[in-house]
């Protein structure tokens, strides 16, 4: 019998949605099982970091990784899967593009740190500890993982090879990915897999009710309005981000009545995602008035930033360079 | 650089058919203001993309100023409200990425107002000068910070 691919898994700063979507393949994992070996998984099986570094270097045929990087156990374990593996992916938004661990760069590494363990309204700390490195308490000394100053996409830290986009990414995505990555014709490096090349109007259903021009004078919080189901949600008055956002996972949000927050992140071409949503947010504000423009802003869409960046501000141009290697 | 002051880095779009020619006028008439400002000339104000503005402060800009026609006066009748919208939605984007939303600057300058780019430029280079560079600003510190270990 031929020597079956090695395949690895690993998680970083990530809520382990992609980990469901790997295990969501239900019966289409089977396929995968017979053509793959799995070594290291750690979310779902016993593999020691050991058993990575005892392979040689190129062995694992494809490993996906999922969540952003932030701490320096992260990023050591990205570079060294990075080594052991011919094929890298980075899988769902986090790996991709930040994701919303991301949204974290908008704050100092100091100012996470002193609210969670200091300023929180529930936090007791009298004596002010905090997660230290090195940590030597009695006879034993104990070590963490650093908290690096910023969070970081995959590609920031290593070489990726391929990207596949969602929150978490669907089923159809991963399935799309894994045959385009068996079938005869290698994507080029760099590309998104399994995702459209088009925008999300392209595929949803509700397309047809999009009028050419869409003027709003204010817009609608999902958390205080019910949409119709049969009309297209900007017209509605919901930021819906399809217009900017890679297609593939079927409007699986519009179809349940909720604006698309773009978790595929932005189209062939663009760089910048948040910049694209905040150019076509402002083309839909129907006011040329200052003052009125800033209250339909301030009023409709409080916290634009994480409108607009929230899976993606790592990715930024603002924030897009690469980590510094070791210790970030 | 005299004296260590910092001078600080300012990129100027100016729409072509307005502020570029208030720079020009002001330029004939022989009006100075400070070199610090570096014009790129787009054909409308409403041509900048927000990852114009977000590259050039990535790429050593510490101020950003914005020139267009006034409003109503858009060569190409809206260009100018669609570029107010957008800088509304960048300043406030940019405030919470940690970045001085004071260092991008609209101003709506017609191509007779010489006197008036000359004025804002000045006005605006000071106020740069005085936020300092933009390095010192969260949003590059964090990335500073990780790169001196």
């Amino acid at each position: 019998m031929a020597e079956k691919a090695k395949v690895a898994f690993y998680w970083c700063a990530s809520c382990g949605g992609c980990e469901e979507a790997v295990v969501d393949l239900a019966e289409d994992i089977l396929q995968v099982v017979d053509k793959a070996e799995i070594v290291f998984w750690p979310v779902a099986m016993d593999f020691k970091r050991e058993d990575v570094e005892s392979l040689k270097d190129e062995e694992i045929l494809v490993t996906f990784i999922n969540g952003a990087v932030r701490t320096s156990e992260q990023e050591e374990m990205v570079r060294l899967l990075r080594k052991k593996s011919k094929i890298l992916i980075a899988f769902g938004s986090c790996a991709y593009t930040g994701g919303v661990p991301g949204l974290a760069n908008s704050y100092s590494r100091e100012e996470i740190l002193s609210f969670y363990y200091k300023d929180g309204d529930t936090v007791f700390n009298p004596d002010n500890k905090r997660p230290t490195p090195h940590f030597i308490e009695g006879n034993f000394a104990f070590e963490i993982p650093e908290f690096y100053e910023r969070v970081y996409a995959v590609d920031q830290v290593v070489d990726v090879d391929y990207y596949i986009p969602g929150c978490a990414p669907t089923r159809k995505v991963v399935k799309n990915s894994i045959d385009a990555l068996f079938s005869s014709q290698i994507p080029p490096k760099g590309s998104v897999l399994g995702a459209s090349s088009r925008s999300l109007c392209s595929e949803c259903p509700l397309n047809e009710t999009k009028p050419e021009k869409i003027y709003l004078k204010s817009f609608k919080r999902i958390d205080k309005s019910q949409p119709e189901s049969d009309k297209c949600l900007l017209i509605q008055g919901y930021p819906c981000l399809g217009p900017v956002t890679r297609g593939g996972c079927e409007a699986l949000c519009v179809k349940a009545n909720y604006p698309c927050t773009g978790c595929f992140g932005p189209v062939d071409g663009v760089k910048d995602y948040g910049a694209k949503a905040i150019s076509f947010l402002s083309s839909i504000i129907d006011s040329i008035d200052e003052k009125e423009i800033e209250k339909i802003i301030d009023e409709g869409l409080s916290n634009p930033l994480a409108i607009v960046y929230r899976y993606s501000l790592p990715k930024s141009l603002i924030f897009d360079t690469k980590i510094k290697k070791n210790g970030g | 650089m005299k004296d260590n002051k910092f001078e600080p880095k300012i990129l100027g779009i100016f729409c072509n058919w307005c502020t570029y020619l208030a720079a020009d006028l002001a330029g004939v008439s022989r009006m100075d203001y400070p070199s610090n400002i570096r014009i790129v000339r787009t054909m409308c104000s409403g041509r900048v993309d927000p990852q114009f503005v977000l590259w050039g402060f990535k790429n050593g800009a510490d101020g950003i100023l914005i020139g267009g026609c006034h409003p109503g006066d858009c060569h190409y009748i809206e260009g100018n409200y669609k570029t107010l919208r957008r800088y509304l939605i960048l300043k406030r984007i940019l405030r919470e990425m940690g970045i001085n939303e004071k260092r991008l600057r609209l101003e709506w300058i017609s191509a007779s107002e010489g006197e008036k780019l000359q004025r804002v430029v000045r006005e605006f280079t000071e106020e740069i000068r005085n936020l300092g560079p933009i390095s010192e600003d969260r949003a590059f510190k964090l990335q500073l910070a990780e790169h001196k270990k």
